[in-house]
């Protein structure tokens, strides 16, 4: 029984080891999972159903892609890249680290809507990190807004089929390779910081960059924040088994980690300002 | 009948407008978009008042539609205008985080029976929207339907990825119900000498990280952990201090969040909107932070819970 429960864990490892689509790993584990552990197919339904009802707020964001997707029509983002190129001395590590500071200060008083990827990273933190990152190089001032929309504009048809065709490459080898898949997976990383020559990775590897600290800003500014689910998850625990915690106590105990996911990140960004 | 049921029906009647543009466009596979927004639609919109089991079937629909059927993730970012643009477009993308935190602080003092909790920060940011498309609109001198269905190609850009949160939102509940982190534990606290602290300390932190990554959140990890090895090794036998076990234990399995695509709102739905071809490009770039972070908390929970 103990290792009939581990099934859909194996099934989610090998599942993204063998660079499958996440939404079939997604529902291998799910059904694996029902019929490993669920009494029922009526039991097991009730609960998909039940749970993904509950989960519908999820796609609140869908309200704000309107707005975004208009105001980016008529050009929000290169408004963003030609704000930063206004400002003197501006590079992408310090832009950045700016942001990050935003981003985890303001989610520690508890305000987690200022930022977010829909809303704030594509309309423009990323425009404009890259704006910075293309004016280091010296080039001309329009290449890094048009760097934005160069790329996908000119073909997306063939770079789909090429995506499709790499993911079924990726998905033939049996799944006792996923050890060496992820091998490569790491070797192609390490290639991929070494030669960052480029221009075009290097724009991707700083839209990943803006996404990331968005992130780490969130994540390690929101626990710090007194009446955040988590903080009052984690009282609740103890409480239930005989443990009174405050959760200004657990609040506190998170600032040293806090600390040092700034120090480590923002070190990162700075490093990378200096390197190139 | 809760505050968000109104907040659904939007979502179902936009979904369904993305389903009729899917069938009657030129994209390729219409039948197949078809099929996964009108389902969407139906089930948000008329979830609450259809049986469980049938919702359960519909979305193992979609989700099969998503993994098997749906196009990959398309380029977002085609109808991109050349041109900068005037400078007031800056205020309603400025207006919608404003106006959601305002709302969010205001609403609680208005102490509504019908809306509290998690809701409010929903309504809020429904609202913060529903205020900057108007502003956005005059604006930009567009028309409402055309705002609405360029964020419906938004949308179909972003395609699964966007779906994915919610799947495994579920995929955490039938984790739950299976048992399965309960497993994993039980399996390490028989394998490991947690009778040695510094095992334990590393078995708890690496393991809120490991837990996180399989099952995609910190928040269903530290029940599982916590009460696996935090409180029958580390407190009870060891007489670490609760509070900094506890919330840098959290911490640990954020690190985990920073590292798994089974965490798609964060890893993989930037990927889509970002438009990038790596579909790890998120959590490359997050790795070179995550793991010292890791090695960092196991030093801290070491130090500041043995104090």
């Amino acid at each position: 029984m103990l290792t009939l429960a581990l099934l859909p864990l194996a099934v989610v490892v090998l599942g993204f080891a063998a660079r499958q689509h996440p939404a079939r790993v997604v529902l291998l584990a799910m059904l694996t999972a029902g019929l490993v552990a669920l009494p029922s197919v009526s039991a097991f339904l009730e609960l998909v159903g039940t749970q993904f009802l509950k989960a519908r707020y999820l796609l609140v964001l869908m309200f704000a892609l309107p707005v975004i997707a208009i105001l980016e029509r008529h050009g929000l983002r290169a408004l963003a890249a030609q704000l930063v190129r206004g400002w003197k001395g501006v590079r992408t590590g310090r832009l950045l680290l700016a942001y990050l500071a935003l981003r985890q200060g303001s989610a520690a008083l508890g305000l987690t809507s200022l930022g977010g990827h829909a809303q704030m990273v594509r309309p423009l933190v990323a425009p404009m990190a890259e704006a910075a990152d293309g004016d280091k190089h010296g080039e001309p001032p329009s290449t890094g807004a048009q760097s934005l929309s160069g790329p996908a504009a000119q073909a997306p048809v063939v770079r789909i089929g090429t995506r499709l065709s790499a993911y079924e490459r990726r998905s033939s080898p049996p799944l006792t390779q996923g050890g060496n898949n992820s091998q490569s997976l790491l070797g192609e990383n390490l290639t991929q910081l070494a030669r960052n020559g480029s221009d075009r990775n290097s724009s991707e590897e700083v839209r990943a960059l803006a996404a990331a600290t968005d992130n780490v800003g969130l994540f390690f500014g929101e626990d710090l924040f007194l009446a955040f689910g988590a903080v009052l998850l984690m009282q609740a625990f103890f409480a239930e088994r005989g443990i009174e915690l405050t959760p200004l106590s657990i609040a506190l105990w998170g600032i040293p980690t806090a600390i040092l996911a700034f120090v480590i990140h923002g070190a990162r960004l700075l490093w990378r300002d200096r390197r190139r | 009948m809760s505050a968000l049921t109104p907040i659904y029906w939007l979502l179902g009647a936009y979904f369904a407008r993305i389903a009729w543009r899917a069938w009657h466009g030129a994209a390729p596979r219409p039948r197949t978009r078809t099929a996964f927004y009108a389902t969407l639609s139906v089930l948000f919109a008329f979830g609450d008042w259809m049986p469980a089991q049938l919702a359960g079937a519909l979305v193992l629909l979609v989700a099969a539609i998503a993994g098997f059927g749906l196009p990959e993730s398309t380029s977002s970012q085609s109808a991109q205008a050349a041109d900068r643009g005037r400078s007031q477009l800056l205020w309603p993308i400025l207006l919608i985080p404003a106006l959601t935190v305002a709302l969010t602080l205001l609403i609680p003092k208005l102490a509504l029976s019908w809306l509290s909790g998690a809701n409010v920060a929903v309504v809020a940011l429904v609202v913060a929207c529903g205020t900057a498309l108007p502003l956005a609109l005059a604006i930009t001198r567009e028309r409402a339907m055309h705002a609405i269905d360029a964020g419906g190609d938004l949308f179909e850009a972003i395609g699964w990825a966007a779906m994915l949160p919610l799947l495994l939102a579920v995929l955490g509940s039938v984790f739950a119900a299976a048992g399965v982190g309960d497993a994993l534990a039980t399996l390490l606290g028989a394998w490991l000498p947690l009778d040695v602290r510094w095992v334990a300390v590393i078995a708890y932190g690496l393991g809120m990280a490991l837990l996180t990554m399989l099952m995609g959140n910190a928040f269903a990890a530290f029940p599982v952990i916590a009460g696996g090895i935090g409180l029958p090794f580390l407190v009870n036998v060891h007489g670490a201090d609760p509070a900094p076990l506890a919330a840098i234990g959290m911490l640990s399995g954020y690190c985990g969040t920073l590292l798994t695509p089974m965490a798609a709102n964060f890893n993989l739905v930037p990927v889509a909107l970002l438009d990038l071809k790596d579909r790890y490009a998120v959590i490359r770039a997050q790795v070179p932070t995550a793991l010292p972070l890791l090695a960092g908390n196991l030093i801290l929970i070491g130090v500041l819970c043995f104090r």
